[in-house]
């Protein structure tokens, strides 16, 4: 599988790493020269020694996401630091070059469920963060049930 | 005054904050939002209750905003995603019937078409397109773009090495989907050619096209033109 994951952070860097071992082809961009860095923690070889692609460039320009290699792509992965960045890359990579797996990280829970229902796959940490805190608390006060009914109001100010 | 509106405005840079002024001299209910806190009280010292801060990329400032009952959201920032996802959340997720997006970069034109969002306006595209008028040399002016009906009314010059200049109109077998609408010509104003007319060097030539045909014009008037 050829797996392009455009931003290069503690997320991104630890996917395509993990990817690269499991013998997948992956090519990563970041806007961040030093991001290339943070691929190589752990590694014994360089990025590229190791089999693995890096590109320097913004996200939204499609020159970079051609020279990435979107076309050739099975999976995206949109793990910058940008919740809307990620949003749209994600439907560009979709609608646009019809990558056939794309998700996207989105920390904000309620656009996160929203998208989600349009059809793009998403990840929210903030939500998996939510429910272990949650979850920690009830169980500390004994009845260990978690409260189904949410909270509509979780990213308010 | 025309029909009261609610309009949310997001962005009071310079753009938004003109934007919400005039449209409250209109008479229109706007609620701005601006998520720069000291851009935010700046703002606020003249349109009070009229601002709101907050980010409007989350969708619960957009809803406290009241955006269920806005008849338009026109997202002006200076960032094209939050304007691109703002339009196109405010069109799908709460059916907002009118959207403006503001377009910062023009090569992020194609990511506004593919998320639906539209009309949108590029201030950097709107004074090309004003040089393009003021420098002959460009050749080709666009005086109209209907990109939804695929038609376009452009004007062209005809250069010294035209082809087409001594020809009947009648005899001009021009690109499927153009029709001559026009001809100005130095001395004589503006008027209707007919299959008679004789094209001349430096007439300024109306048509109106399917948008896709237009370097086929282009060309068909130029140096290498077939004229035939």
């Amino acid at each position: 599988m050829f797996v392009l994951i455009v931003g290069c952070g503690r997320v991104g860097s630890s996917v395509a790493r993990s990817m690269l071992r499991q013998g997948h082809e992956v090519s990563c961009l970041d806007e961040d020269p030093e991001a290339h860095a943070r691929l190589e923690v752990g590694l014994e070889r360089s990025w590229e020694d190791s089999g693995g692609q890096f590109t320097v460039g913004t996200a939204l320009e499609t020159d970079a996401l051609d020279a990435a290699g979107i076309g050739q792509a099975d999976a995206f992965v949109a793990s910058t630091d940008g919740d809307n960045t990620n949003v749209v890359i994600a439907q560009i990579a979709r609608r646009r070059y019809n990558v056939p797996t794309v998700v996207a990280r989105i920390l904000d829970p309620l656009r996160a469920e929203w998208y989600e229902k349009q059809g793009l796959r998403t990840i929210c940490p903030t939500r998996s963060a939510i429910n272990m805190l949650e979850e920690e608390l009830l169980t500390a006060a004994g009845d260990g049930v978690r409260w189904e009914g949410g909270d509509p109001g979780e990213t308010g100010p | 005054m025309a029909e009261r509106k609610y309009m949310i405005i997001v962005g009071a840079g310079k753009v938004g904050w003109n934007l919400a002024r005039e449209l409250i001299d209109k008479g229109h209910e706007v609620t701005l939002i601006e998520n720069n806190r000291d851009r935010y009280l700046t703002v606020e010292q003249e349109l009070e209750h009229s601002v709101q801060y907050g980010d409007a990329s989350e969708l619960w400032v957009l809803e406290r905003a009241g955006i269920s009952r806005a008849d338009m959201v026109i997202a002006v920032t200076g960032d094209d995603e939050d304007n691109m996802l703002i339009c196109q959340v405010a069109k799908e997720k709460y059916l907002v019937d009118r959207i403006i997006a503001r377009v910062n970069n023009p090569r992020n034109r194609p990511h506004f078409e593919l998320l639906g969002v539209k009309p949108y306006v590029s201030a950097t595209d709107l004074i090309l397109r004003v040089i393009e008028h003021e420098v002959p040399e460009y050749g080709l002016v666009h005086l109209l773009d209907l990109p939804e009906e695929r038609l376009e009314i452009i004007e062209l010059l005809l250069g010294d090495d035209s082809r087409v200049a001594g020809r009947r109109v009648g005899d001009l077998n021009m690109p499927e989907g153009t029709l001559l609408i026009s001809v100005l010509r130095e001395g004589q104003g503006g008027f209707v050619p007919g299959p008679d007319t004789v094209l001349e060097v430096g007439d300024e030539v109306l048509a109106v096209l399917d948008p896709r045909v237009e370097e086929d014009l282009k060309t068909f008037f130029g140096p290498d033109g077939a004229g035939e």
